[in-house]
């Protein structure tokens, strides 16, 4: 559902990046991306191919690669960690209710591939 | 081709960004109105009079994003209120992300009010929360009456509605009635104000609407 503002952001941090480093062109971009931060795989290939043939020479043919980050849950109760997608918020190791989301919902630009 | 190793993160989700920026005007005192319509509804000339009218009384900023007229913020500026053409990239609306840019080029030092033009479309921007302490939608009377059953999601999302052009009812078969009784069965709790933003009937009660809005989230911090 938000894919475009995501590749709208991406490729304007990357715009930034290319003109600090005199980069002309970006093979590769490689994405991080939450278990659970809602990002539809699909949808942002998609909004990317399309953008890429909107953003002029430097994303010209630039490859977009996710890496799916999986999502761990923290239980304050408890002091351990579990897979988030799996158990949800409830604790599989007390069963307590009082738990948090450690990592898994952000995305990160981890590296991308240029000259 | 050499690899660059970035690490840069941000939150992919909108409504997280969103609650992060009313966090920032809060902060800053300063209240953002979302304003939605279709192309040509009357955004801009609603948005001049409340400025004329507002004046004396609260600094009014704006936003502009509605790419069907590049002369919006020049319009603006014409009145001396602060005005920020921000480009969507053909985007069909605003999300939360380029909402905190246009307005992390403003100065809102002393800005009570600012106000979000977004892009003139009645589907897309009430599917993204802008980071807007409050949604306006606008519907003209020449639109016609049966606009909230084709776009049920905007009049839902909507925290008031000015229904502008008031001036034109006479040309035209728009059941004001009929209109209200549409919405108030899609959002029972909606401010509703006709208004004419050409002759200035009814604008009297959408500002002090808005005064008390910006009112209360300066107030409540
Ligand atoms: N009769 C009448 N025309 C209006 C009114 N408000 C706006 N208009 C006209 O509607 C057209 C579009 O207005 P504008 O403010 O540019 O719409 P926007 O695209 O939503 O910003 C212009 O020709 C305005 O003069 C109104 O209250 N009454
Ligand atoms: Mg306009
Ligand atoms: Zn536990």
């Amino acid at each position: 559902m938000h894919e475009l503002g995501i590749v709208t952001h991406v490729m304007k941090t990357l715009t930034d990046v290319a003109a600090e480093n005199e980069l002309t062109r970006i093979g590769s971009v490689t994405l991080e991306v939450g278990e659970v931060s809602g990002v539809i795989h699909e949808q942002i290939l998609d909004c990317w191919d399309y953008m890429c043939t909107k953003r002029g020479p430097l994303f010209t043919g630039c490859k977009l690669i996710l890496d799916t980050i999986p999502a761990v849950t923290y239980c304050s109760s408890c002091e351990k960690t579990y897979p988030t997608v799996q158990y949800g918020r409830t604790c599989p190791h007390c069963g307590s209710g009082e738990t948090w989301l450690l990592e898994g919902n952000q995305c990160t630009i981890k590296e991308i591939e240029a000259e | 081709m050499k690899i660059l190793e970035l690490k840069e993160t941000f939150t992919a989700s909108n409504d997280l960004d969103a609650e992060e920026l009313r966090t920032y005007l809060k902060e800053k005192s300063v209240i953002l109105f979302n304003l939605m319509s279709a192309p040509g509804s009357g955004k801009t000339t609603l948005l001049s009079r409340v400025i004329t009218d507002l004046k004396e009384k609260v600094n009014i900023a704006v936003m502009e994003a509605d790419i069907a007229s590049a002369v919006d913020a020049e319009r603006i500026e014409a009145l001396g209120a602060q005005a920020v053409q921000v480009h969507t990239d053909g985007m069909c609306h605003m999300d939360a992300g380029m909402t905190r840019e246009g307005l992390l080029s403003m100065d809102l030092t002393s800005t009570d009010i600012v106000f979000l033009e977004n892009v003139g479309n009645l589907i897309c921007p009430a599917e993204y929360d802008t980071g807007a302490v409050k949604n306006i939608m606008i519907l003209s009377v020449p639109e016609g009456d049966d606009k909230p059953l084709k776009y049920p999601l905007m009049f839902r999302e909507s925290d008031a509605l000015v229904i502008t052009k008031t001036d034109a009812l006479p040309y035209f078969n728009f059941d004001m009635g009929k209109v209200i009784e549409r919405v108030r069965k899609l959002n029972p709790t909606i401010k509703i104000f006709p208004v004419s933003a050409k002759k200035g009937g009814g604008m009297a009660a959408f500002e002090a609407w808005l005064l008390e809005e910006t009112k209360v989230w300066v107030t409540h911090a």
